[in-house]
């Protein structure tokens, strides 16, 4: 497959590398919003009362937080049209306040819309095929994918039709939509893991066996939260056939024994760590070898008509490296740095992998207003056939730009104020909204993040420090991955005081792990301090190519730990 | 108690009765689990009755019983609850024939899950079906023209009204 498909291509709104809906999927997600609509009348009845109506809400996407409600809409595998993302921007002048939230889960969140309002929301995304189904509730959530799928150099398989392929089994699942607890599916295709699949509760990895058949490495257990865990291998290699198959007895028994006393208790990752991977195994294996596979059976028709959506754009042959962005290098040291630091290689000569940052110094951690959404829009049509990915670091990618065009590229976005070269820098903070906007947070996350970003204002000084991943949480649920952040930062509250308890070691990729504390908990005012020391140490003791978790695991945990408690003044303060 | 089968409140045939009272030589009733073993072995073969087990309840307790049941009734304890629904499938799979009925507090917009996994009729307390009238649970079993799943009951599948459309 890598021809374009000529239905595909002459579709009137430009981006060919996207699944298109076809009849059913329209009338599938026009129902939904019809069904929420008497939902929400029934709810203003009375006709359900706000327990019973809380799920499907959830399974809409509407929470009720801390001051509004707040829509999550789903970016299915976070891949995105200029189209839809204009109308993300015209939703939030419509019905929002300007600007969204994009999320580590590939979903954008409005904060304030109203509850009367959300069905007319739900219609306007369903005109450009999206919708807010599963982005929350206890059900097999939004399924997520590498944000680089079909044009990183190292990938194996596009996991994208894989993932639209769960979607459609998931959505609305009989069977599957009063799980014990939320429920995250995610999927690469690549040598190195983007889409953090040993944190979610299934993982899966396309892999090709020693016949070159294509197939899943399947992992289940995986997740953050108040007790993180790396998933475990369930099943080495699962052909493609049988997959969902085998989700589907993953789930049943998930569904079936997975605790239900304790919400905390609730996910698979406990049941995979109170029953052993083994017994877990033993359980998916049975449910599988006894269950009606001819429901399942693998139709390879369908497969190809899914990933023909996603088959290369029209790419043209181009010299694998381009003169004119050398060039421009030379003359433009802003533009070289951000060259140098947020595009990435491409799999097709003479394209490029741009990252556009959504972290400005001092900003906050994936917002972005109605007005910047309509300029990286404008940006994905001029130079990267109108396409575009959210990553979960809460970043945008613009998957297909041509070297030659970068210039031009980074112009119009550095005129936004959208050309932040920091890309997997210190100051490329995951954080989670915490008190400023959740119900549940125990401290402040975006004012760390961006006291944080500002004492590394210095961009120079962040280059040389190198890749390093800072993630900050507000509670314990982790939404801002603090486990798996190489610095990690989860804000807890201690007699009335904001407290933040900082972990390192953390790693979100193949190489999974879950951070280690470093000692007791900062306040908000040492946050940066501490960092900023942890950092020094590590340039101090680097070794030629080491990042920051390279140091860490090489010298281990307990040198840094000491080098904080010299730094302190009475030595326990830190 | 109100029942609903094929989106319509019905009189309910059958009688729950209660651990204290004697099995029936005649009429439909429903025991529980504990006393289900006890009714195989005293009631003749024309005796009618049904089971309503936990849905915590393994298939396998069910499995020698089965051929003799004619309904089995799974208790949902909250409607956010969804063990009843993959018990459902399991017996179904088992190949019990009769009516499968999901009783507790299921809310309309249940419905259709409730059929996809093999239940005939839903019984819900009567406080609930005063709320939710019978043109809510007729509107929640027609809100889908079809489902993406296959293998599951009710409404057609969309994988294979596809792959129709691109045969013909
Ligand atoms: C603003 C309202 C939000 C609420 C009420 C909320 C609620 C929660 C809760 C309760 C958990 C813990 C689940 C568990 O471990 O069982 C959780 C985890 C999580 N949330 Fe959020 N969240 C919110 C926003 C966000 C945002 C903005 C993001 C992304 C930036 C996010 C991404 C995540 C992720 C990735 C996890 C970890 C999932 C895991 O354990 O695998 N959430 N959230
Ligand atoms: S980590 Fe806690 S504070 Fe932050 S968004 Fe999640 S629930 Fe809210």
């Amino acid at each position: 497959m890598t021809a374009v498909d000529l239905r595909v291509a002459q579709r009137p709104n430009a981006p060919m590398t996207t699944y298109r809906y076809d009849e059913y999927d329209a009338a599938f997600v026009s129902e939904r919003v019809a069904e929420f609509r008497e939902q929400v009348n029934r709810r203003l009845s009375g006709a359900l009362t706000e327990e019973e109506f809380r799920p499907f809400r959830l399974m809409n996407g509407l929470y009720l937080q801390l001051h509004a409600y707040m829509l999550r809409v789903a970016i299915p595998y976070g891949t995105l049209t200029a189209r839809q993302m204009r109308r993300l921007a015209d939703i939030a002048d419509k019905w929002d306040k300007g600007y969204g939230h994009f999320t580590t889960r590939q979903n954008l969140q409005y904060n304030w819309p109203k509850l009367v309002d959300t069905p007319d929301i739900l219609e306007s995304l369903a005109e450009v095929e999206m919708h807010a189904i599963q982005t929350s509730g206890n059900c097999i959530r939004n399924v997520t994918a590498d944000h680089f799928a079909g044009v990183a150099p190292d990938e194996i398989e596009d996991p994208r039709p894989t993932a639209e392929f769960l979607r459609q089994w998931s959505s609305l699942h009989s069977e599957f939509s009063f799980l014990p607890r939320k429920f995250k599916i995610a999927v690469t295709g690549a040598a190195h893991d983007r889409a953090a699949i040993l944190v979610h509760d299934i993982g899966l990895r396309i892999v090709k066996n020693d016949t070159g058949e294509i197939g899943y490495q399947v992992v289940v257990g995986g997740g953050l939260g108040r007790s993180p865990f790396i998933g475990k291998v369930v099943g080495d290699f699962v052909p493609r056939k049988d997959l969902l198959a085998f989700l589907e007895a993953i789930l049943r028994v998930y569904n079936r024994f997975g605790r239900r006393d304790n919400k905390y208790k609730a996910r698979v990752k406990i049941l995979v760590h109170e029953k052993g991977i083994d017994e877990i195994r033993a359980a998916v294996e049975a449910e599988f070898a006894a269950m009606d596979r001819s429901a399942f059976a693998h139709d390879p028709e369908e497969f190809e008509r899914i990933a023909a959506f996603f088959a290369p754009p029209p790419y043209e042959s181009l010299p694998a490296t381009s003169v004119s962005l050398r060039a421009a290098k030379l003359e433009t040291p802003a533009f070289a740095n951000f060259v140098d630091v947020n595009v990435g290689a491409h799999k097709i000569p003479g394209y490029a992998i741009v990252t556009v940052s959504l972290k400005p110094i001092g900003g906050v951690p994936g917002d972005a207003t109605s007005e910047q959404m309509r300029v990286l829009a404008d940006a994905s049509e001029r130079f990267g056939f109108g396409e575009l990915r959210v990553s979960h670091e809460q970043n945008i990618i613009l998957p297909h730009v041509k070297q030659d065009d970068l210039f031009a590229l980074w112009s119009m976005l550095d005129a936004a104020g959208l050309a932040t070269a920091n890309a997997g820098l210190v100051s490329d903070i995951i954080s989670c909204p915490g008190l400023d906007y959740c119900s549940l947070a125990t401290a402040r996350s975006i004012p760390i993040a961006q006291a944080i970003s500002k004492r590394f204002s210095d961009m120079s000084r962040q280059r040389r420090i190198g890749k390093l991943g800072v993630k900050i949480s507000g509670c314990i649920n982790a939404c801002g991955h603090h486990h798996v952040g190489a610095i990690g930062i989860l804000g807890l509250e201690k007699k009335g005081q904001e407290s933040y308890q900082i972990t390192l070691g953390g790693d979100p990729t193949f190489s999974a792990s879950i951070g280690e504390i470093l000692g007791p908990g900062v306040t908000a005012e040492q946050v940066p301090d501490v960092v900023e020391h942890l950092v020094d140490y590590y340039l101090a003791e680097r070794e030629e190519g080491e990042a920051f978790i390279d140091t860490w695991r090489r010298i281990g945990h307990a040198r840094f730990k000491d080098v904080l408690r010299r730094e302190g003044e009475d030595g326990a303060d830190i | 108690m109100a029942l609903i089968s094929d989106g319509r409140f019905i009189e309910d045939a059958w009688r729950r009765l209660a651990d204290e009272e004697a099995l029936p030589k005649t009429g439909k009733f429903i025991v529980s689990l504990p006393r289900l073993e006890h009714a195989v072995e005293v009631l003749g073969p024309t005796a009618t009755f049904g089971v309503i087990v936990p849905n915590t309840t393994e298939p396998s307790a069910l499995i020698a019983a089965l051929p003799r049941l004619d309904l089995i009734s799974i208790a949902f304890p909250a409607f956010a609850d969804g063990r009843g629904f993959s018990l459902a499938r399991l017996l179904r799979r088992a190949e019990f024939k009769g009516e499968l009925r999901a009783s507790g507090r299921l809310v309309a917009d249940q419905y259709p899950h409730a059929i996809g996994c093999g239940f005939d009729t839903i019984e819900i307390p009567d406080d609930l079906a005063e709320r939710q009238d019978e043109g809510q649970w007729r509107a929640a079993l027609n809100a889908y023209s079809m489902s993406y799943q296959r293998g599951y009951a009710g409404r057609g599948s969309i994988l294979d009204a596809r792959r129709k459309a691109v045969r013909s």
